[in-house]
Order: C-alpha cells, then structure tokens, then sequence
C-alpha cells in the first residue's frame, strides 16, 4: 500500500527518500522505523545537503585532537597537559517560536555536547540576529532570547564571555540564535560518544522523557518556518538548568571513573540519535527498551519515547559490572538513571518494548542517507547590487546631517552600539579566568595553574556574504581571527554554524557553496582548522531567505597571558597607527569599501557593492600584529571592521575615555570612504610616540602598507571633519540599543 | 584560620571561594557536602553563590533545609564566623541568620558588573584590614540581590552598625545611580547582631587578583585570615 503523503510530510522525507529506505531496508518500515528514520535523515541530524560542501573545510592540524564532525564537539591541544573542547550550534526554530526557552535550551545542547567529551564548560558565547526592533515582535524576541541565555547560563555557573548582537530586516521572523560552548579537558580523560564492547550497558540519566520536542530536528530545524507556526509553541522543550548543572558535575565525576565506555548526550532527535550515533560510531549494535526508560507521562509509545527532545538527558554507556556504581554516583547528585538496553555485536539497532521488537534497522542504514550535491546560481539581483556605481554617490552626509551627526548616528545604531545592556545579563566572570569579558574585539581568560590564555569570539557579517558569498565568507574568518589577533592571541581553531536558507533554491546554495569555499580559502590562508560545526539551513519565511549568515566562533592562544591588549586608547601622546593601508594612496580611500558596509545601510538605506578582500594582505597584518603586541610595541590593537576608521577610532576614545587628533593624513580619497569605508585586513594600533619608529621598520619588513593617523589625547576627537568631544561620543555608542528599544516601544 | 566551603546541588561559587582562598591566601581550606550534618573543626564557613537546588521557589527556601544548614547554625551559635555570598547571602536570610530578604532587582533582570562598596564599619572580624569609608571595587552577579527590611529592622541594622557594606560612586558618595538593584539604603551586606555572621551580595572572591581586573576582595578574605576582628567585632 503506497504511504500517505501527509505522514511523508510531517517528517519531512520526500517520496524518493521513502522509497530509498524501503529499497534498503528490504521492506516496507513500520511507523516506529519510519518516524526514526525521519529524523536521522533530517538534514539537522544527517547533514544531507552540506556534508559534500563540509568536505572543503581544512579540519587537520598538528595540534587537532578530535576533528570535526567525529564527537559531540571538536578538541585542540593547547599544551600544559590540557585541550581545548568546543562548538557553536543553532537554535533558531525553536527561538522564533518561543524565544526564552528556544535560546535557553539552544545554551543546554551546546553546554551537553562539550561536557560530553569529559571536558569543564569554561565559557560560553553566542551570535544572535533579530528583525529590526522597530517591530513589537523582534523586540520580545530579541528580549526573550537574551533573557533565556541569561537564565539558563548563569543558573549553570559558566561565563558567557562574548558574543553579538545584529538586527537587519533580512531576519524577520526567522531570528538566529547560535551558541557556543567552550570546555577544557585533559586529553587523557577524553570522552567519546562511542559504544563498545558486547554487553555493556546503556543508561539514561537526568531528566524523564516526555513527549515535549518530538519532531524537532525533522520538523522545526530542518525544513522552512511559516508565521503560522508560532502555534507550535508546545513543540518547544522547557529547559531546566538545574538539572543540567547536576548532569554536568556528576558526569565530569565519572569521567575520572574508568566506569564508562562512552557518553553521548541526548539532543535533537532524542534517543534514537544517541543510540544510534554511538553505535555507528563503535560499530556495534544497540538494544533499547522503551519501557525501562523513566517517562513523566503516561500512555507514551515507543514511538514517542524514542523520538522524544526532553533536555537535559544523557546516554552513559556503562562498563559491564559497575552500573551500580554508576548509578551510585547520578544517586549523589540526586539524579535518576535507568539501565535501558545494551550493546551488541550485530550491527543493529534494535528497540524493544518489553518482549516485541518494535524496530529493527541496520545502524549504517541509519547513518547513511542520502546526500544531495545540487547546482547553485548567484541571482540576478545580487548581480545588480555588486554593480551598483558607487562612485556615482555624492560625498557627502545624509540629507540634513553634519558628518559629525553621521558619525554619532552610526555610534548609536543597533548594530554598532555596545551591547553593554545585553552583556550585563550574563554573568561572565562566575570560575574566575575572565582576564577580558565582553565589550572588546576578543574575550580573553586566562588557564589557571599556566601562564597561557585563550582569547575567544564570535563574528559573522550577513550582508556581506549576501553581497558577496565567496569573499563574504572569507572575510567572516579574516574578521574573527582579526579580532583574537587584536587581543593578543594566535588564532588556531574555529567552529562554525551556517546559517542560511532552503538550499533547494539555487541561489541559496550558491550562497551555501560559495561561503564554504570562501571560508575555506581564508582558513587556509590562516592556518586555522574547522575543529567543529553546524548547519541550520532553511531558514526562511513566507519564502524569504535570511542573509546567508556564516558564524564562526575562533579560538586564539596566548603564551603569556599578561601580553594580552585591549581596544582602548592608554595614554596622551600615543602614536596611532593603522596597519594594513597607506591612506595616502587613492586605492586606500576608493568607494568600493563603503559596498556593504553600515554607513551605506544604516545611514541611506543602501545595501550595495561588492565587498572582497586580500587574503595575502590579511595574513601579513595579522602576523605583524601579533608580533607587534607579543614584543610588547603596542598598547592598545582594534579590529578596523563595521562602521569603518572613524568608528574604530571613537571606539578606542571611547574605551579608553580619552581623546584622539588626526594628523595631516594627505589623503586623496572621498570623506565618506575615509570615514566610513569598510576595507579589509586593517587594525588601529598605538604606541608609546618613541616607538612608532620601530612599528613602521616592523611593517616595511612584513610588507605590510601602515598610515600614521594622529595621537591620542585631550577629550576631544578629532578626524577629517569630524570634531566631537569623546563624551558626547561615548555618550551615543554606550546608550544606543536601549534608545532604539524605547523608540520601537513608542512607535512612529 | 581554617576554611569550609558548602556545596549545595547547583553551587557555583565554591570553586572560585576554593581558589581564592587556597590559591590566592595559602591558607587551609576543604569543601563540604550539603548533606554533612558536621562543620567542627572549621573556623569560617563560606555559603558561596549560584543557584542552590535551582532557586525555583524563591532564593534560598530550599538550600535552608539542608542537612548542613543546621550546623552552620550550630557554628554560629557557637560563634564561629559564617560568611554568605550572594546565593550564600539569599539562603542566610531565608534560615533566620540573618534579618531581611532579598527582593528580585528593581530591573527586574540579573546584573553582572563592577560596583562600589563603601565599607561602612571596619570593626567587624570581615573587615579589620580595612577602613571605615575605604571604597572597594567588587563585583556583583545576580537577579535577586535587592534588600528589603521593615523599618524597624532597617532602623535596627543602621542603628548598630550592623549595616556593612553599601553600593556607592567612586567617590563614596551613596547615590540612586550606584545602587544595581534597589536594595534600601544601598545596602550590599550586613551582619547579625553578634557580629560573627556576614552576608554580602557582591563577590569578593572574584577579585582576588589583578590579573581579573582588580584585587580588593583580598581585603575582605585577608580581615577574616587576621582574626585581628574576631576579638574587636564578637560581642
């Protein structure tokens, strides 16, 4: 009898697939099967769109411990006996239907997969995007996102270091919320999602299953959101910190055990993704009872039970013999655990409710769906917008506006203001290593008992990837390695989540193909491997694409922690000086760095032109500065990037409450590119003015072209045109995001 | 001076009060389980922050049951010292040892930042390294941190300089704009009437060390090492 399509539907699997699996499986699957099925051949779970374009990314290092897409999350060697666990996932369904718990238990996935691997959370960030808050639905939103990452994450007792904040239309209804998850462990106590050996046992612990989240990794994450799903709240778990915390101590208790075989937390797709990951990844089988697994309601079926999203549970697979110590231990922390099956030899996954099999399935066949490469095509419209004449813009402020209203303006908009009333409800200070919290280019913490620190960010740039997806991308990993650089610290792993459309539109996989192989130049050109990922792809509304939205989180080590640096401007008198450009070349001040940038879109609504980059200048300023902040040369090092030179620098002033007076600079170019052009692979330094001397002989022997711009001092700043006191300044950059709340609150 | 301190299931202050303390000060310090019915031998208890049993009731009501709670109370009966931050703070309040509660904040959100303490008597076994009126910069990390008291109870705590620690400006000044969550009279901590039992929302054990932006919480942790205030402050 050939299957309805409404149950096709509801898991969203297409017929061929369907009839794959009956080809496969040699029979029709029974609803159980097929539901399992369902969400394993999810692109959430079987990445069957992105893993051939995943294969681009460089995931091998000599430092590599765990390489990407192997475990719950990616590992690093950082030395001293200790590695570094982390990744960024999304959860951007979930938090569009019901924004507190969608971002509070977006914070619990991510924390589960790092303690997963036996390592300590010790940090945690995130990259959210939101409609503009003009709109009363984007501000409850945005406020109930921040207010669930801030719930659930200081509940937990791990910092949240870092992170941003951006707001364009492109995200209406589809906000984005990634979060990320730094751990460290000792690389002999690694953990691993692995089952072994015949026998041994799997047990579940923390939270009973319910039936909340079934379908969230077929149904939510993995196909397009229309506004009439807001109804599906329900579909969203409620998160319980509490019980995380517990989960987290009691099972970095048992890591130091030799009790367990592996640990694997239950995440999208429940149980069955646990059981069957594990078992593919050991190749064995697995033998679950629905009816040993510890319920909180009544009447579930197999099927529920094993397709169930409850949080904060995990799967322990549990050496034969010591499952009462095991249990002893989840005892201690008050948690409830439960033997529920065990391993096999025959490579199946075999679910049993009491005496009847209720499914059967080869575990490869689980774990091999099919994979899709398609043909992508840049569209049309980008293709006007990259040719858009931007030398054909007059040079001159917006209508009305002095170049110091423009300046101020763009300090106070949402996507350049600090985010300090975002920040400060997080707690990011909580086990004492945060050296440098949120607010600067790079968190910076420090590794307690070394004189190591590890510099931490999360950066993604929407439009420009939508401008340009191939450089987009790359500029994406250009700007977060920048920013890690700018703190002191050498980049040496990243973790990404991409973010983008439904990629059965043409265009949308040209943007995914072309930001992964952009991406992967630049990680290349950098030396820095993918460790993990994610993807969440159809991201889209009403048949309207988000931006393609890369975000990469970076992870840089210092050697001596007490070399770090900080934006800010340090004393009167400093040289500043920008690497990466000589100003006083016309190339350096040409319109085609506005294409892009904030000036453009904030300031006279333009989203235009074609951002690129140099990635072998890149490279060479980010090697001189580095050298530059390790010789100790340098006092204070920022990331020249949205709102271009003039908001890097009041960000400097602003920081730093002083100052700054430009030089002559001699400059051929336009006003409104110096100020506000967004060109690439530059960083603002200063330093002590009897040593500028030696930043410039550095920089001609790196090749890399410097500008002097002025010094810093008085409280007064003063660049090109531009001649506002640092307060007023300060003033527009720290109040901005709390202005444009009141402003949306009150309407036109 | 030998150092306890409480691990209740969702304690996350305890490693960095572990820390500071052995770490930082060298001095002699072990973790105690929640369900321990004996704290002898210890000098000062530390009832560090985060979220005791997930603080989903109210801050507090559940950590005050604890099989541990009612020989901290033993301790401080016998006049051992008890220090309580933030979370520790929330559950001395709900056990009685110390007057008041603590409210949600005015903002009605959690408040991670840097504030002023303005130390409003040095003659306590908490403070005898520092000064009356000595600013300190420590910093705060909560959603409920905002002190109430009836009056007559508030007239009480500032009658016998029980009132410790107050949020205040750089320069001392005690103004609206310094308080981070509305607690009555800026208050940031206070004491019992025998002076050996402190409670304090800011986290002092958070800035022990330059290298974290600032050191004044030694002063704190160092009065208490001292003992020098035990004899001055104990009545």
């Amino acid at each position: 009898m050939p299957i309805d399509q409404s149950v096709l539907d509801e898991i969203a699997l297409s017929r061929t697939e369907y009839d794959q699996i009956v080809a496969r499986l040699g029979r029709a699957p029974n609803p159980v099967e097929l539901g399992m099925f369902g969400a394993l051949w999810s692109e959430h779970c079987g990445y069957k769109n992105s893993k051939p374009l995943l294969r681009l990314f460089p995931t091998t290092g000599e430092h590599v411990l765990v390489e990407a897409g192997k475990e719950n999350a990616g590992v690093i060697d950082i030395g001293d006996g200790l590695a570094i666990a982390m990744k960024i996932e999304s959860h951007n369904h979930p938090s569009a239907i019901e924004p507190y718990e969608g971002a509070a238990t977006g914070v619990g996935g991510i924390v589960r997969d790092v303690f997963a691997m036996g390592a300590r959370p010790i940090a945690l960030l995130n990259s959210l995007r939101f409609g503009p808050l003009t709109d009363a639905r984007n501000r409850y939103l945005f406020q109930g996102v921040v207010a669930g990452i801030s719930g659930y994450g200081n509940c937990l007792g791990i910092p949240n270091v870092g992170g941003e904040v951006v707001f364009a239309p492109e995200y209406n209804g589809n906000p984005l919320v990634n979060a990320m998850c730094v751990g460290l462990v000792d690389p002999e106590r690694m953990m691993s999602a692995k089952a072994s050996g015949a026998g041994n046992l799997l047990m579940i612990v923390g939270a009973d299953t319910g039936r909340d989240g079934i379908h969230g990794a077929s149904g939510l994450a993995s196909r397009s959101f229309e506004a009439e799903e807001r109804e599906l709240r329900s579909a969203v778990q409620v998160g319980n910190p509490f019980m995380e915390k517990l989960l987290l101590e009691a099972c970095l208790e048992l890591v130091q055990t030799d009790w367990l075989v592996g640990l694997q937390d239950l995440g999208a797709a429940g149980l069955t993704s646990a059981a069957v990951e594990c078992a593919a990844k050991g190749g064995v089988g697995i033998e679950i009872d629905v009816l040993k697994v510890p319920r909180r309601a009544r009447g579930m079926t197999a099927y529920d039970v094993m397709l169930s999203e409850s949080q904060e549970r995990m799967l322990a697979i549990v050496r034969q013999g010591h499952e009462a110590q095991v249990a002893a231990m989840f005892a201690k922390w008050d948690l409830t655990s439960a033997v529920i099956g065990r391993v096999i030899s025959e490579p199946v996954a075999r679910i049993r409710e009491g005496d009847a099999v209720v499914a059967e399935v080869p575990v490869d066949l689980f774990t091999d769906p099919p994979l899709y490469r398609r043909s992508g095509v840049l569209s049309e419209e980008v293709r006007a917008l990259q040719a858009f004449d931007l030398a054909g813009l007059p040079d001159r402020p917006p209508e009305g506006m002095s170049w110091n209203d423009a300046l101020l303006r763009l300090l106070g908009s949402p996507n350049i203001t600090s985010k300090r009333s975002v920040y400060r409800q997080y707690d990011h200070q909580v086990l004492t290593n945060t050296v440098e919290g949120p607010g600067g280019d790079a968190a910076v913490l420090r590794i307690k008992g070394t004189d190591k620190g590890i510099a931490l960010t999360t950066d993604g740039n929407g439009r420009l990837c939508y401008l340009n997806p191939h450089d987009g991308g790359a500029i994406v990993v250009a700007e977060a390695a920048r920013n890690v650089v700018c703190a002191g610290a050498r980049p040496v792993a990243l973790t990404d989540c991409l973010n983008f459309g439904n990629p059965e539109r043409p265009e949308v996989y040209y943007q995914l193909e072309a930001c992964i192989t952009g991406m992967s130049a630049a990680c290349r050109a950098l030396g820095v491997p993918v460790i993990s990922g994610n993807v969440s792809l159809f991201n889209e509304t009403a048949g309207k694409s988000i931006y393609p939205t890369p975000i990469v989180g970076m992870l840089g080590l210092l050697s001596q922690i007490e070399r770090h640096c900080t934006i800010g401007f340090k004393h009167p008198g400093d040289e500043v000086i920008l690497l990466g450009a000589d100003l006083s070349l016309p190339a350096c001040t040409a319109t085609d760095s506005l294409g892009g940038g904030e000036y453009l879109a904030t300031l006279h609504g333009l989203v235009v032109g074609n951002p690129t980059i140099d990635l072998d200048l890149e490279v060479k300023v980010q090697r001189l500065c580095i050298e530059l902040i390790e010789s100790g040369l340098v006092r204070s090092a920022h990331d020249c990037s949205d709102g271009g030179l003039a908001v890097t620098l009041a960000e400097c002033c602003a920081a730093g409450s002083i100052g700054f007076a430009a030089a002559a600079l001699g400059s051929p170019g336009r006003v409104d590119s110096l100020l506000f052009g967004e060109a690439q692979s530059r960083i603002v330094v200063s330093v002590a003015p009897e040593r500028a001397p030696e930043v410039e002989r550095a920089a001609a022997g790196a090749g890399v072209p410097v500008t002097r711009l002025g010094a810093a001092g008085g409280d007064r700043f003063r660049f090109g045109p531009v001649d506002l006191p640092v307060a007023g300044l300060a003033e527009s950059w720290e109040g901005g995001l709390e202005a444009a709340l009141a402003a949306g609150a009150a309407g036109p | 001076m030998k150092f306890g301190v409480v691990v209740f299931p969702g304690t996350w202050s305890d490693t960095d009060c572990f820390h500071a303390i052995d770490t930082v000060l060298h001095e002699p310090v072990e973790y105690i389980w929640h369900r321990q019915t004996d704290v002898q031998g210890f000098d000062c208890i530390v009832l560090p922050g985060g979220f005791s049993y997930g603080d989903y009731l109210r801050t507090g009501a559940i950590a005050k049951f604890a099989p541990v709670m009612t020989a901290v109370a033993e301790h401080a009966r016998r006049g051992g010292l008890v220090i309580g931050i933030c979370n520790g703070f929330q559950i001395l309040c709900e056990a009685g040892l110390l007057p008041g509660a603590l409210l949600r904040n005015q903002s009605l959100q959690f408040r991670c930042m840097w504030t002023n303490l303005r130390t409003e008597n040095a003659g306590t076994p908490f403070t005898s390294s520092l000064s009356r009126g000595q600013v300190m910069r420590v910093p705060i990390s909560h959603g409920d941190g905002n002190y109430y008291a009836d009056d007559a109870t508030l007239k009480d705590l500032e009658d016998s300089g029980r009132v410790v620690f107050r949020y205040c400006e750089a320069d001392g000044a005690i103004t609206p704009d310094a308080n981070p969550n509305g607690s009555l009279h800026n208050i940031a901590g206070i004491m019992n009437e025998r002076g050996n039992v402190l409670g304090m929302m800011p986290h002092p054990e958070r800035c022990c060390e330059p290298l974290l932006g600032g050191d004044d919480g030694r002063l704190i942790l160092e009065s208490i090492v001292s003992g020098a205030g035990v004899a001055a402050g104990l009545k």
